[in-house]
């Protein structure tokens, strides 16, 4: 038995666990008999399908509004293409060019068993496996020669919307010693319903995610890694309606850290749950099986409610997201669950809670590279301050062992960060995680104090959650406004047009080869 | 590079406060102390500091000091610098305008409206176009409020919807229109090339175009937006930072009572 430094009951933890298994069992139940837009764009990309028309419509989309439009998306794409390899003897790719061009109806090609058309597509499916898992190969053979910082790692984001320009930026952030570079995607992204195509310059608030940009930062931060002698992580966002395209991309490209987070999406972004719940299990099992880690999204909850009141719909959602990780057979070691520093400044001991909480779900989720974020909510524009408050969540960080800091920027609530902005960000984070390095081995919290209340306290309270969802399932739980305090309908939010039943002659081969 | 414990700057200025040249101040009335960071994008070294110094000159600063130097990355270099502004601003003859109202609290608004409206006041909010952030929406709309401040909500005399983030212009004149709402509430947090701009002056027009911008108050609230640049873009009011609920619901109380009963 793990021992706690808090005197947790892991009694309840284990069924906490249980609970949560139950709840993404049932939404597993679910997932496995449906298909979406999304998903089958992400099985264009994985035939090799690439590349747009002469509307600047990406070909995936092409090919999955074809059999769409035609009424037989049920079907999947993985039929009707390896049906017309076998009629054509054409690649994905041209089959995908002459749909665009008009000179090819896939639908209304002499059909051929499931089988066959398996067998027919399995060549196309083997070399995007290989090409996955070549690029698996790569990062760990940099981490095993080059290296990588220590953990916490230091994450900070790029965000000009001009993908050279994000490339300067998250050079100067490597050098200063950032372990992962985030590029934030552009607003609105997540509503997008193709992902758009080639080396972008323009962008509101980040940067577009296109296969293009992820491959220019990619080959900038193995050189600058190559230099510095130190590994450096590109993250970008896995979420919205392109949720499994983006896997797919990220799986191809490089990418080692995605934000993916159904529940989010169904909060903040009113994705329908649906949709995203079965683009997310696709997702997950690309992040898994490309050595991506994932990053979930409960610290998002925290920004409309309130951090102490809330704490434990956090870890509530941090049990789910991990069972519905664990379902994708994503490892605990790729599962950075969040959580965050978001408690009112003003509030008296906020810091002992907030070191409670963080050792807490430290210890629940003893694996995991868990995603610890800044405090946004209440940064107010007093920069001076706001190094203050972001040194208190580094100390935070550092005693309690966590994964991956987001770090935060005393420019917070002004502009997207300038590069000297960054440096005193990381400069804070390096100085506290080196001045304070042991602190987490030397202390103890006291029996009976605060900081144990405090985290038994969430502990129960999110037991008591999970009991209500597994009873209601998560579906209802989410119409009645469980998280973050917003309703979401079952049929309501954006996507749900782009959800259909599996029909009888649907296949998709890589959830076998990801699930081993 | 530190000037020492004691300044020994030259200390022979006029010393007394003149409210039609003020200057920042530092430790002494008129000493103009005001501190400056920003990167220069060279590499680090004596030239890069003299480029900062005569930076601060052309900005304005006698004496500049750079007290600290750090390169960010070859080729940009951060500095940390003070000076003394040789400017002055006549605080005299400064006109700010702001919105006329008294703030109340939610039970002096709740009266106030029952006294004076007689009837619950219709807000429909929103952060529209593709701002995704909801953070100042709901401050000021949910129940919850934000800072102690509780939100439109939770005011017995509003009937308020917030519809949340990334609304189109369209999408929230046509609540409007179904709600037949008094007040439209729009937030705008990014602010990246201007595109809350943008927004902002594309939902004055449609108002416009449907006949219904005199119909409605018209409000517009962010990190970045002040009362002038709202009054600029067509808008009834606007509200910054360290607004709150209060400040909001009573301006609305006030206006519409002025537009209805006077």
């Amino acid at each position: 038995m793990q021992k706690s430094k808090l005197g947790l009951d892991f009694e309840k933890v284990g069924y906490a666990k249980q609970v949560s298994k139950h709840i993404a069992e049932d939404v597993q139940k679910f997932v496995d008999s449906y298909t979406t837009v999304a998903v089958e764009r992400t099985l264009c990309r994985l035939l090799g399908i690439d590349g747009v028309d002469a509307n600047e419509v990406p070909l995936p989309n092409v090919v999955v509004d074809e059999i769409k439009d035609k009424g037989v998306l049920n079907q999947g794409v993985m039929f009707f293409l390896g049906n017309a390899i076998i009629e054509t003897g054409l690649e994905p790719q041209q089959i995908a060019e002459k749909i665009a061009a008009g000179e090819l109806d896939i639908t209304k090609l002499p059909t051929h068993s499931v089988e066959e058309a398996e067998k027919a597509t399995k060549p196309f499916v083997d070399k995007y496996i290989q090409i996955i898992k070549d690029r698996k190969a790569k990062r760990d053979n940099y981490l095993n020669t080059i290296g990588e910082g220590p953990k916490p790692y230091l994450y900070v984001i790029v965000a000009t919307g001009n993908i050279y320009e994000d490339v300067v930026q998250a050079e100067a952030a490597a050098r200063q010693g950032a372990d992962i570079i985030a590029v934030i995607r552009t607003t609105g992204q997540s509503l997008l319903d193709y992902v758009p195509y080639g080396a972008t310059t323009e962008g509101f608030g980040g940067t577009v995610a296109t296969q293009e940009n992820f491959r220019i930062m990619r080959q900038a931060l193995d050189k600058i890694g190559e230099e510095e002698k130190r590994y450096i992580r590109l993250c970008n966002y896995c979420s919205g309606l392109c949720m499994p395209e983006i896997a797919a991309m990220g799986a191809i490209e490089g990418l080692d850290v995605m934000l993916n987070d159904a529940l989010y999406g169904i909060l903040f972004r009113d994705i329908n749950m649906q949709r995203t719940m079965v683009d997310q299990y696709f997702s997950r099992l690309l992040n898994g099986f490309a050595g991506v880690i994932i990053n979930t999204g409960e610290d998002n909850y925290l920004t409309t409610a309130d951090a102490y009141d809330e704490a434990h719909t956090v870890l509530a959602s941090d049990f789910i997201n991990e069972q519905l990780a664990l379902i994708a057979n994503l490892p605990e070691e790729q599962m950075g669950l969040g959580h965050a520093f978001e408690m009112d400044p003003d509030l008296e001991n906020g810091f002992l809670y907030e070191l409670g909480q963080a050792q807490m779900i430290r210890e629940i989720f003893p694996k995991a590279p868990l995603k610890y974020m800044p405090p946004t909510k209440f940064m107010t524009g007093n920069i001076f301050k706001g190094n203050v408050q972001d040194a208190l969540f580094n100390q935070i960080s550092i005693w309690t062992g966590q994964g991956i800091q987001l770090l935060g920027m005393l420019t917070e609530a002004i502009h997207t960060p300038f590069m000297s902005d960054r440096y005193l960000s990381i400069e804070n984070a390096k100085y506290i995680f080196k001045n304070m390095k042991n602190i987490g081995d030397e202390m103890e919290f006291k029996e009976g104090g605060m900081i144990r209340t405090r985290a038994a306290e969430v502990l129960d309270n999110s037991i008591e959650l999970l009991e209500n969802i597994k009873n209601e399932g998560l579906f209802t739980a989410l119409e009645k406004g469980i998280f973050a305090g917003i309703k979401r309908p079952k049929d309501g939010g954006k996507g749900l047009a782009g959800v259909t039943e599996k029909g009888a002659n649907y296949f998709n081969p890589f959830i076998a080869i990801m699930n081993k | 590079m530190s000037g020492g414990l004691y300044s020994t700057d030259s200390q022979d200025f006029d010393k007394t406060l003149d409210l039609t040249k003020i200057k920042p101040y530092g430790d002494t009335m008129n000493d103009g102390k005001t501190q400056v960071s920003f990167t220069l994008p060279v590499q680090k070294g004596e030239e890069a500091i003299e480029a900062a110094k005569q930076m601060m000159k052309k900005m304005g600063f006698e004496n500049p000091q750079v007290v600290y130097v750090q390169e960010l990355m070859e080729g940009f270099t951060f500095f940390n610098c003070y000076g003394n502004c040789v400017h002055t601003v006549d605080y005299t003859s400064i006109i700010v305008p702001k919105v006329e109202s008294t703030t109340m609290d939610m039970h002096e608004t709740d009266a106030f409206v029952n006294e004076h409206i007689g009837r619950k006041i219709t807000v429909v909010g929103a952060s529209t176009g593709t701002d995704a952030h909801t953070v100042g929406i709901d401050a000021i709309m949910n129940m919850k409020g934000f800072a102690g401040h509780y939100g439109l909500e939770r005011y017995e005399s509003f009937e308020a919807l917030n519809m949340g983030s990334q609304v189109p212009n369209e999408e929230f004149i046509a609540k409007a229109i179904e709600m037949n709402a008094d007040v439209l509430l729009v937030s705008q947090t990014v602010t990246q090339k201007d595109v809350h701009i943008k927004n902002l002056i594309e939902l004055v027009e449609l108002l416009e175009a449907e006949g219904l911008r005199e119909k409605v108050i018209l409000i517009c609230g962010g990190p970045r937006i002040d009362h002038e640049l709202a009054k600029e873009l067509g808008y009834d009011a606007g509200f910054g930072m360290n607004k709150y609920a209060d400040d909001v619901a009573s301006y609305i109380a006030q206006e519409l009572d002025r537009r209805l009963n006077s």
